[in-house]
């Protein structure tokens, strides 16, 4: 067994709760009308190709990238496009989508390999690899939406020399790493492979939480015939799926204060990441589909399904054998950085990586008291901030002060509300703070 | 269909409290309580009920009539003040001053500026020092311990403590053998489980370095405060003694008499008044040891933990602003 | 005894000396010429300091005054919203110009989405600031355009002149209201826009700036503009302009003649300070003074639920 690592500073410990790491992924039956952001990635949002009416096969290319960080989007279902128009998105803000009304029977686009064999030699070269990816619309699948083309391009004058595989899946509840890391394992390797390939390094390093033992021995066994990929096991502690926590637990490097990962010579991906790069390149097959955990203390079934983009929430909550009585939040991630969403006709996107339902309890936020300045905060804050100081600038509108306190480096993980003995909201001004001073940095451009 | 609940992340929160630090500090306190109900008895008890309760009460009364907002007597604030202030005074003190004490204690140092979490200055040492500057002779006149089942002694008995004995016998011009070897002095193993005179707190080292111990675990103080105000003493005192040892006592002799103990588990760490970065706690420490040791040795009173504090305190907002936690990735920046 | 006294009196004599000199020196080398003018002027403003104005202060304002009379010789483009045209006419003749009468402004909240008119569909748990609530989702209601009702506007105001209202849990823009802008500044969202007073203090605006479509509008908020185009058709004075099914009121065009407000279907037209509708012809003594037809039609609303329950 290898020594377990992890980051250094920060952290705190949330309840794990991985309630539905037992439950293999199911494929969930197809929604009667799917809604398909066209928003799904970090960057501009895509432009839609189709118009009402037309006829789109499953895996076409229904939205166009435009701009330098985009991605493709294609179109989950065979069906008929009804409207290209506005749909609430979890926030409850309307934004474009593409509306298909879908059919029973699937048909494919052409050149999509469906089977379910593994195929293992790597044919392509790096650019075909890099293209291929952009082609099928790949983007970062823990969260961030970051399209993978885009972060495979290094820029001239540096080198990646690691590739790090973010399989730490630190927040609590979650299990959809941890399933696809046991059930693609393979697959996910040999993802790794081609991700190496394009970004020409030698060593890949996936680390994963020693919560999850059977996925660190299941892909020690399997990382034997994968010359350069090695399995790290960390310590439990959140948020170490962080970028810039797990290049410093994994190869001890520290990236600069808002810089990216290359700067220290890493890139680094998500497992399901991984998987579907292998779709892209070895079958062809574009992003359409992604393991979603729906989960929850008072959920009867909690599961992980295979869900295409565009069904709705409702329907994932349903065949996890519905909503319990009294539910009280319903998260569109995990609980540390999840958002809380709206309405049940929200549709699974590219970065949904669960669906959270709390019960009414769980969701009520405790009464906020003064500050007694107990330092807890900085002491949980992985980023070496200080938290409480950056809230209370937000509040007062310093937000000079506040950047030169580097207020821009918050990575938004929650641990200092989390463990604050009063109950601040202390998240809800740095983001505050967050977007008023990233304003403020805009207008001096 | 019920309504969903919208707020920001995180969606899930810590165990941790404000009451639950508050009650922790009490639970740390009780060895120390123990061990001073042991040595003064009755008195004990009667110092620490008059504090706890008149400081909830004019927390109360304050919150309830001057300000007119929610009442917050049970967040345990004002027990941990309370129980602080009855430490930091002699068992034998009389009622009314201790009330004046607490009134001062939570009107001027603590609501006057807003409640828990923005007053300045440890609340018990304000009410400590006004004590202690309007009522020299109460609050200087020491009672004997007299252990619970140890008899033959009588109440009436006060001695000054080992500290006060130190500085009258420098005064007087004795040296440190001759001081040490008075019978009165308490012996080595009395000062370690505060078997001398003193106030409440004062008494046992150990039983304050258990409940420090605990608190440091249970994560309510960080070990640097204590840590550094000890080291710095010890070293402090360590170097003079060196230098002359018939006129500079022996360091241990300064950690275990007097209020160091108290005022550094205790008092200077307490969350409100203390810095909130690592580093910064390191130089506050330190500033607290160095600035007791020279009161201690050639200041006018014989105990100079309270002021050395309350003087750090008004440091506290500097010290914030000068020393800040290291942020991550900014010495790979330097590279 | 004597000679100590002497030799202090010379010290401190020695010491007055030299400072007096090198202060002389001082002040003459940083010698702030100002214009004797910008103290006068400055002496008329309300000094609120409220940056309605555009400059950070009263002091600034004087001086950009000063500086304008000097360069153009005219007044053009600054106004003092707070002072008004008492205050501009004062400054102006110190300057020894004219200005031109600005007519007053209010600041007027364009949604009516209270509780009653456009429910909570979900709760809101979190800090009560608009600015964060605008970037965390759409509002209790489901508008995304409508207001937060967390009180932006009202920390924002110095004149103590918006309140919110707990029961419709908008905010209420009261006779104190300078037009300085604050609070057109704090919205997140750019409901409160500064309207002209209007003659006897009446005037007329489209109460909502959803641009949703007619359908999803009304789902949301039962006095939202859907949109419809009847008002735009009815105006005499061409006064409305329609734009992303939204209708917009140009308060100079305007002419109060008050037919818009009886087609609005969804009554999101308000008229303020109007005498109450009556069939008859209204006369003078009959004039109601009411607020806003938002807390008219609140009040009989919630009367009786008052009434019960006490």
């Amino acid at each position: 067994m290898i020594a377990l690592k992890t980051f250094k500073k920060g952290g705190v410990h949330p309840e794990e709760n991985k309630i539905s790491a037992h439950a293999p992924i199911q494929k969930l039956p197809f929604p009667k009308q799917a809604i398909v952001p066209l928003g799904q990635n970090l960057g501009a949002p895509s432009k839609p190709l189709v118009k009402r009416g037309d006829e789109v096969k499953t895996g076409q290319l229904i939205a166009k990238a435009e701009g330098f960080i985009a991605a493709n989007l294609h179109s989950p279902f065979t069906g008929k496009v009804l409207k290209v128009d506005d749909a609430i998105d979890s926030s409850g803000y309307r934004r474009p989508a593409i509306y298909i009304d879908v059919q029973e029977d699937e048909k494919w686009e052409e050149g999509i390999d469906t089977s379910e064999a593994v195929v293992r030699e790597i044919k392509a070269d790096k650019q075909t690899i890099i293209d291929q990816i952009k082609q099928c619309g790949i983007v970062g699948l823990g969260g961030a939406t970051f399209p993978t083309h885009v972060k495979l391009m290094i820029p001239d004058g540096k080198k990646a020399e690691y590739l790090i595989i973010n399989g730490v899946e630190c927040e609590p509840y979650l299990t959809s790493d941890h399933r696809l890391m046991l059930e693609k394992g393979e697959e996910m390797l040999i993802g790794i492979k081609i991700l190496m390939k394009a970004l020409e390094v030698e060593k890949a390093i996936v680390g994963i939480e020693n919560n999850k033992p059977d996925a660190i021995n299941h892909l020690t066994e399997l990382a034997k015939q994968y010359v350069g990929i090695s399995i790290q096991p960390l310590k439990v502690k959140y948020p170490q799926g962080g970028e810039k926590q797990l290049i410093k637990a994994t190869v001890n490097r520290e990236v600069p204060s808002g810089k990216l990962p290359i700067e220290v010579g890493c890139v680094v991906s998500n497992v399901g990441t991984a998987v579907a790069v292998y779709e892209a390149v070895q079958k062809n097959k574009p992003l359409i589909e992604r393991v979603v955990t729906v989960t929850g203390k008072a959920v009867k079934k909690p599961s992980n399904f295979m869900v295409r983009v565009g069904t709705p929430v409702q329907m994932l909550i349903d065949a996890a054998e519905g909503l319990p009585e009294n539910t009280g939040k319903i998260i569109n991630g995990g609980p540390m950085m999840g958002k809380a969403i709206t309405s049940l006709e929200v549709p699974i996107v590219k970065g949904s990586s669960g669906i959270l339902l709390m019960k009414n309890e769980e969701s009520k936020r405790g009464i906020p008291q003064t500050c007694i300045r107990c330092s807890k905060c900085t002491v949980a804050c992985p980023m070496g901030l200080e938290p409480f100081l950056l809230a209370k600038m937000a509040k007062l509108s310093l937000y000079e002060r506040a950047e030169s306190e580097k207020i821009m480096d918050c990575i938004e993980c929650g641990s200092c509300q989390f463990t604050c003995p009063s109950n601040l909201p202390l998240l809800d001004f740095l983001r505050l703070g967050k977007n008023k001073v990233g304003q403020l940095i805009r207008s001096r451009k | 269909m019920s309504q969903f609940t919208i707020s920001g992340s995180p969606h899930v929160h810590g165990e941790e409290s404000v009451k639950k630090i508050m009650y922790t500090v009490v639970l740390a306190l009780v060895p120390a309580i123990l061990v001073s109900t042991y040595f003064f008895g009755i008195d004990a008890v009667r110092v620490l009920l008059i504090a706890v309760i008149s400081c909830l009460f004019f927390e109360w009364v304050i919150q309830k009539y001057l300000i007119k907002g929610p009442v917050t007597i049970t967040d345990g604030s004002a027990v941990v003040a309370g129980l602080l202030l009855a430490f930091n005074v002699p068992a034998n003190l009389p009622w009314w001053i201790l009330v004046i004490g607490a009134l001062v204690t939570i009107g001027i140092g603590k609501m006057s500026f807003g409640g828990l979490g923005k007053n300045p200055f440890n609340p018990a040492l304000v009410g400590r020092v006004f004590m202690l500057i309007s009522f020299p002779v109460q609050m200087t006149s020491w009672p004997v311990p007299k252990p619970l089942f140890a008899a033959g002694l009588t109440d009436a008995i006060t001695g000054p403590t080992a500290l006060g004995l130190l500085k009258e016998g420098l005064d007087a011009g004795k040296s440190v053998e001759q001081i040490l070897a008075d019978p009165s002095m308490p012996a080595y193993l009395d000062r370690l489980t505060g078997n001398m005179s003193g106030s409440l707190g004062e008494m046992s080292a150990i039983a304050l370095i258990i409940g420090g111990l605990f608190m440091v675990w249970r994560k309510v103080i960080d070990w640097q405060v204590p840590f550094s105000i000890i080291l710095t003493v010890f070293v402090f005192a360590g170097i003079f003694h060196l230098i002359d040892p018939t006129f500079y006592i022996d360091p241990t002799f300064h950690l275990f008499t007097g209020g160091l103990m108290l005022g550094a588990i205790y008092m200077a760490t307490d969350m409100v008044s203390s810095p909130m970065n690592i580093s910064g706690k390191w130089v506050y420490g330190i500033g607290i040891g160095l600035i007791t040791i020279i009161i201690r040795m050639w200041g006018a009173y014989p105990e100079g933990i309270s002021f050395a504090i309350l003087i750090m305190n008004a440091f506290v907002p500097l010290i914030n602003n000068s020393f800040k936690p290291k942020r991550f990735g900014l010495v790979a920046n330097k590279k | 005894m004597n000679e100590v006294l002497m030799y202090a009196l010379i010290t401190l004599g020695l010491l007055g000396t030299i400072a007096a000199v090198i202060l002389y020196f001082v002040a003459q080398k940083f010698k702030v010429v100002e214009d004797p003018k910008i103290d006068l002027v400055d002496e008329v403003l309300p000094k609120a300091n409220c940056g309605g104005c555009g400059f950070p202060g009263c002091r600034s304002f004087a001086e950009a005054l000063v500086k304008s009379a000097n360069e153009k010789h005219s007044l053009e483009g600054l106004n003092c919203p707070v002072g008004g045209n008492e205050v501009m006419k004062e400054a102006a003749s110190i300057l020894g110009l004219e200005v031109e009468e600005q007519e007053p402004l209010i600041a007027v909240i364009r949604c009516n989405g209270s509780r009653a008119n456009s429910p909570a569909k979900v709760n809101y748990d979190g800090p009560s600031t608009c600015a964060f609530a605008h970037n965390l989702y759409a509002g209790e209601g489901g508008c995304q355009y409508g207001c937060l009702g967390l009180g932006d506007c009202v920390a924002s105001c110095d004149f103590d002149a918006i309140h919110m209202n707990p029961e419709t849990g908008l905010p209420v823009v009261n006779d104190k209201c300078v037009a300085c802008g604050a609070c057109v500044k704090a919205c997140p969202r750019g409901i409160i826009e500064l309207r002209p007073k209007g003659k006897k203090d009446r005037r007329i605006f489209v109460s909502c700036i959803n641009q949703d479509k007619g359908g999803i509008a009304k789902k949301n908020c039962e006095v939202a503009c859907i949109g419809c185009s009847k008002c735009f058709k009815v105006c005499p004075f061409d006064a409305i302009t329609m734009n992303n099914n939204l209708a917009y009121i140009d308060p100079v065009k305007c002419k109060l003649c008050r037919k818009c407000v009886e087609v609005c279907p969804t009554n999101a037209i308000h008229e303020i300070n109007f005498p109450v509708r009556k069939k008859k012809a209204e006369t003078a003594e009959e004039v109601v003074e009411t607020k806003t037809t938002m807390t008219v039609t609140h009040d009989t609303k919630s009367d009786p639920q008052k009434d019960s329950q006490s």
